[in-house]
């Protein structure tokens, strides 16, 4: 019942979004219809958009927008999601390119595994300056994003460019190191098995296991976790971080051995970022997660197809995933829709419709985090410090 | 090597000075409670609105400026303070919106490759006397107009804050909204007037990088500078004057590639990109204790 | 102005407010009078609508019916602003200071948010008003780091800034040390005598009839007596307060327990206790007690006196700095708030029952289970809720107490520890949760009771431990003993 709500507030927001987005066209004299006709083949419009486009493009933001819900969910406000995707794609990288005579046909293997190790590495970081020194997880979170960035910036002109150090970019990694394709012919790969599947997983251990009773504990009240509970909440976070941070390195790893196939900078078109629309879209709900995550997948597919046909810049999806978190703010605000949304709405919680054990939510404990926007362009970074 | 050392501090105080403006407005924002990672996006807005209105003149660019900032702000403000949305939640859609906004209509406005247009800027503005100083002069007596405008903002912020009732009032709103209700403070109308104050900072700093700076527009020109002011307002322990040194130091560690490349140290410069964040992290670290300096209420709506 | 020349009977008049919260009708006919010169006591029990009257005076809760006047005038209050512009101030129980601010700064916030503020003249405007009222207050202290008895003279002082000449003070001696309540109102006698007049909020017969001048007497919202305190006495309020069939408070068997109790087995055991809060302040120490299965060990204590870091380590919660402690491996706790530390208001009821012992779980929750024993603890306990899935933030505060107590007391642990249990419960709330402590003890539990309130401790413990300044002392069950050990006079 109240999944047939949420589903439906949903739709009813993106259908206000788009239509604000064609009008918007209209007024600035564009081609609106072709645009949206355009959006929507380049989504849903064939068999190939769909596979090829909007699967491949929902897989990396279904699994960093589980990294962010589960975070959220703790009450630890992971903005980090970008910075551990690129330390997955950078580690998966390293592992192709160096490892691959070694591990042979388990390379793709273990390539993801390194990748999420180093994505739980890197929030890591995050952990401990919050657990040791009291750092808010925002701030640090976002200055990981861009050591990360500057990071493989180096490396692509550093120790894993290609071999005739012309490109910034990786050379391309061994076949063994790539990840099957799931379908023939197109390019969906085995990466988005692994992401339908986190999706249910991490729903199941957060709503029936002792540990994601714990989780949700301590984000909805860690003082009543610890006095009440005697949960270990620094343990707790600790935890979170890292499964956090090892999605979202998942998801780069995936996206390196199954999409790009070769390291550079601009690897993640902001995944990390846009994750945190995914994930509150969702109501922070895991399974809902699957959804918003296939909707944002859709829209950024349909963006770049926007742009090819009705000349229409693909910036714009921005824009439209915006005006959805802001329509489902408002929305929360004023229907007091699931007892999360409606507390990241500041509505307060009270008479909302979740059914009984999976009432779980955003954090209203640590307070004082961000998002970003687009990861800047590194020659645009050359010259601010010039 | 004078001349490296001279270019060093010009330098520091060129990046520190946009990150100072935006900063210190998020300062008044911090006070009153309210934690604007929309920040980001103000100082993107500003540095666009600057080049729209540039057209009509420096003057009019940095109007430009400030509205954008503002605008942006307000819409930060409507949601967060008067919808009382989670302000993480609200400022990350904020910076999607401006990105999407700010691409969308200048590839709409100056063609899909975005011509390399170009604005005469302010330049820099000798302040006599002063700007001869050895080395300290010219870095910080021969800037833009805008880095005078810093100079003379953070005093007033801090007398603002800590000499005068009002400044008095919005702190309370910070640290305890209820408290600050009884003495007959409206927490929403301080929280508004305080996010609209850092909306005109931060399009002030964004505008600068435009009009004093570059003299031309990117995509994505902010480039994580919102941010990093919300890192220098922590690093300055919320108060104008430490924002205002945490800012210059900032920027004295992102210049430190003019000094090095001076003296012949060749090391690969995304290691002096990283640099400043990798020390604000340490610095921060190093701050243990802070969170009792931070005002009590951030971030609550 | 009503007839010039002489001087108003009345400074601040409530006549006939009425006042409802959705269905329940917290205010029916209730009515005061505080004449100039005057210290009144308006006394009720838990729930009589005191505080609620008095919110409507300071303009915070506009009434439905009945008429507000100031110097005989009818006015309107629209708002705390309203009442403050007309010389009404109150001071509540949980105050209103910032915390991260100086005394001095706390008082210019309050008196004014315009024009300059200078820290040199804020400060000796602080010690004028001191003076006037005649005690002590450090201008240039952080608010955080003031006392109760302190803060409480801040949020007085603020008042006074703001020209009130009417001073209503919810349950103002509640926090206070019986000497410290001796000085404040030895303070409101002297405001008063200036010609204003001083409310006191209390639920304390012989405290009002001790200091006040005038009584009045609210039961459920409506003034069932209002006269002089030398025109009264004790039993006229007792029938005022309670009705003529007053709400015994529980029997006590006492003396026939005693004997037995002896030679029980000790269940909590602390020796030489040290303990430090999360500031690194040390707030109690060389605290030695026992608690036997079978018995209720009282604590009490002025604010502050280290009761609240002594009964987290006796519950297990927080660790001593140093001393050994001997404690069961399972023992209930009971906190102060119940919001912030007991309960998790979006979870469900049967979650919230699963947050006992969710630190030591492993493997998978089993919710049917979990749910099954919520339906139990409900019926047993008497819970007023609308099912096992009901969100925690559905059940009134008493209900939500008396889940946590439940969940606490469930499967037995053979110690339980308490902090204000019914703070803010009505009576029937209050006489419930004191019988399921009393029927646990009987059971052979060791019970660990603090309350603010002295004389609930006294009505339900066996023996008596107060806390003064991080020690304990152990005294015997009396009042005029007990009162004497929290101001620290043996």
């Amino acid at each position: 019942m109240s999944w047939l709500r949420r589903v439906a507030t949903v739709a009813l927001v993106s259908l206000l979004a788009l239509g604000a987005l064609w009008l918007a066209l209209r007024l600035a004299g564009l081609d609106a219809t072709r645009a949206l006709v355009a959006l929507w083949d380049g989504s849903f419009g064939s068999g190939y958009a769909l596979t090829s486009s909007t699967l491949v493009r929902a897989t990396p933001l279904i699994l960093t927008g589980l990294a962010v819900a589960i975070a959220f969910r703790a009450g630890v406000w992971n903005i980090g999601a970008e910075g551990q995707l690129l330390t997955g794609a950078a580690t998966a990288a390293a592992v192709g390119l160096f490892a691959t005579p070694a591990f042979g046909a388990l390379t793709v293997v273990v390539a993801l595994a390194v990748g999420a190790l180093a994505g739980a590495l890197w929030a890591w970081i995050a952990a401990y300056l919050r657990n040791r020194f009291g750092v808010l997880e925002v701030i640090s979170t976002i200055m990981l994003n861009f050591v990360a960035l500057y990071a493989v910036g180096y490396l692509v002109r550093g120790p894993l460019q290609e071999p005739t150090h012309i490109y910034p970019q990786s050379e391309p990694l061994p076949v063994l190191a790539q990840l099957p394709r799931l379908i023939e012919g197109s390019r969906l790969h085995w990466g988005f098995v692994v992401a339908v599947v986190a999706a249910p997983v991490v729903w199941w251990v957060l709503r029936y296991t002792a540990a994601g009773f714990r989780v949700r504990a301590v984000g909805q009240n860690p003082s009543a976790a610890r006095v009440a509970g005697m949960v270990d909440v620094q343990r707790t976070t600790m935890g979170v971080f890292l499964v956090s941070g090892a999605l979202a390195g998942l998801a780069g790893a995936i996206e390196l051995t199954g999409v790009t196939f070769a390291l550079y900078e601009n690897v993640s078109p902001g995944y990390g970022y846009t994750a945190i629309a995914v994930a509150l879209l969702a109501g922070l709900d895991p399974l809902g997660v699957l959804a918003t995550g296939l909707l944002f997948g859709a829209l950024e597919a349909g963006a770049l197809s926007m742009q090819r046909e009705a000349a229409v810049p693909a910036v714009v999806v921005n824009v439209v995933e915006a005006l959805l978190v802001l329509l489902i703010l408002a929305v929360a605000r004023w229907r007091g829709g699931s007892a999360i949304l409606a507390r990241l709405a500041g509505s307060g919680s009270g008479a909302s419709g979740d059914d009984s054990t999976k009432a779980g939510g955003g954090g209203a404990a640590g307070r004082g985090k961000a998002r970003p926007g687009a990861p800047p362009a590194s020659g645009t970074h050359a010259e601010a410090a010039g | 090597m004078m001349g490296g050392a001279e270019e060093f501090l010009a330098a520091a105080v060129r990046t520190g000075t946009p990150l100072a403006l935006a900063a210190l407005g998020e300062t008044v924002v911090e006070r009153a409670g309210v934690i604007n990672i929309g920040l980001e996006g103000i100082v993107l807005a500003g540095a666009f609105g600057g080049l729209l209105a540039a057209g009509s003149g420096l003057v009019a660019g940095f109007a430009g400026a400030v509205v954008a900032g503002v605008v942006v702000a307000a819409l930060f403000a409507l949601f967060a303070v008067s919808m009382r949305a989670d302000q993480i939640i609200t400022g990350v859609a904020v910076n999607l919106l401006v990105v999407g906004l700010t691409g969308a209509l200048y590839r709409g406005i100056y063609g899909a490759t975005g011509a390399a247009l170009t604005i005469p800027t302010t330049g820099t503005l000798p302040i006599p006397l002063l700007s001869r100083i050895p080395l300290a002069g010219p870095a910080l007596f021969d800037q833009a107009p805008p880095t005078y405008m810093a100079y003379c903002v953070a005093p007033l912020l801090a007398w603002w804050l800590y000499r005068t009732r009002s400044g008095l009032a919005l702190r309370a709103v910070g640290e305890r909204p209820d408290a600050a209700r009884a003495a007959g403070v409206a927490p929403a109308s301080v929280r508004w007037m305080a996010i609209l104050i850092g909306g005109v900072l931060g399009g002030v700093g964004g505008g600068m990088l435009v009009l004093s700076q570059a003299g031309t527009f990117a995509e994505g020109m902010s480039a994580g500078r919102g941010f990093i002011a919300i890192a220098i307002v922590a690093l300055g322990r919320w108060h104008p004057l430490g924002v205002l040194a945490a800012a210059l130091l900032f920027g004295a560690a992102s210049a430190l590639q003019f000094l090095f490349q001076a003296m012949g140290w060749a090391l690969p410069y995304q290691l002096f990109l990283a640099l400043p964040y990798v020390l604000t992290l340490l610095a921060l670290a190093g701050l243990a204790g802070r969170r009792a300096v931070a005002p009590a209420a951030l971030g609550q709506p | 102005m009503t007839s010039p020349g002489t001087a108003p009977t009345t400074l601040l008049a409530l006549e006939d407010i009425a006042k409802h919260f959705g269905r329940v009708q917290a205010l029916a006919d209730a009515s005061l009078r505080a004449r100039p010169g005057t210290v009144h006591a308006l006394l009720g029990e838990n729930g009589a609508g005191k505080t609620t009257l008095m919110r409507v005076a300071f303009g915070e809760l506009r009434p439905d019916s009945g008429t507000i006047r100031v110097d005989g005038n009818p006015v309107q209050l629209a708002s705390p602003a309203d009442a403050l512009a007309r010389g009404i101030g109150m001071v509540h129980q949980h105050f209103t200071a910032v915390p991260a601010m100086t005394v001095a700064e706390n008082v210019a916030l309050a008196s004014g948010t315009r024009g300059r503020f200078r820290p040199a003249e804020a400060r000796s405007r602080v010690m004028e008003l001191c003076e006037e009222v005649g005690f002590t207050l450090d201008p240039g202290a952080i608010a955080a780091e003031l006392s109760v008895g302190m803060q409480q003279r801040l949020e007085i002082v603020k008042a006074l800034a703001r020209g009130a000449r009417v001073l209503i003070l919810d349950e103002p001696t509640a926090v206070l040390a019986p000497a410290e309540a001796e000085d404040l109102l030895a303070m409101l006698r002297r405001f008063a005598s200036r010609g204003n007049a001083a409310v006191i909020i209390t639920h304390k017969l012989h405290e009002a009839l001790s200091v006040a001048d005038d009584i009045t007497v609210l039961r459920h919202g409506r003034t069932t007596h209002t006269a002089p305190a030398a025109d009264t006495d004790a039993e006229q309020l007792t029938v005022a307060m309670l009705g003529e069939s007053g709400v015994a408070t529980p029997q006590r068997d006492r003396d026939e327990r005693e004997a037995g109790v002896d030679a029980r087995e000790v269940v909590i055991d602390a020796r030489d206790l040290v303990l430090t809060d999360d500031r690194g302040v040390t707030r109690a120490r060389g605290v030695t007690l026992g608690v036997r299965a079978g018995e209720i060990l009282g604590v009490a204590g002025v604010e502050g006196a280290g009761q609240h870091e002594l009964l987290r380590a006796l519950a297990g919660r927080v660790q001593p700095t140093s001393g050994s402690l001997r404690i069961p491996d399972r023992i209930g706790f009971v906190p102060a708030d119940r919001h912030r530390d007991a309960l998790v208001l979006d979870f469900t009821l049967a979650e919230n029952v699963a947050l006992a012992g969710a630190g030591a779980a492993r493997g998978r929750m089993h919710w049917p289970a979990i749910e099954r024993r919520t339906g139990e603890l409900l019926a047993r306990y008497g819970i007023v809720a609308s099912g096992v899935r009901a969100l925690g933030s559905s059940l009134s505060g008493g209900n939500q107490q008396k889940l946590v107590l439940a969940r606490e007391l469930d499967g037995a642990p053979r110690a339980l520890v308490a902090e204000n249990p019914t703070r803010g419960l009505d009576i029937a709330a209050t006489a419930a949760l004191q019988r399921h402590l009393l029927e646990a003890r009987d059971a052979g539990m060791a019970i660990v009771l603090y309350s603010s309130d002295l004389d609930e401790v006294l009505a339900l413990a066996d023996r008596l431990v107060v806390m003064f300044e991080g020690r304990a002392t152990e005294v015997p069950l009396d009042r005029e003993a007990a009162g004497r050990a929290m101001l620290g006079a043996a």
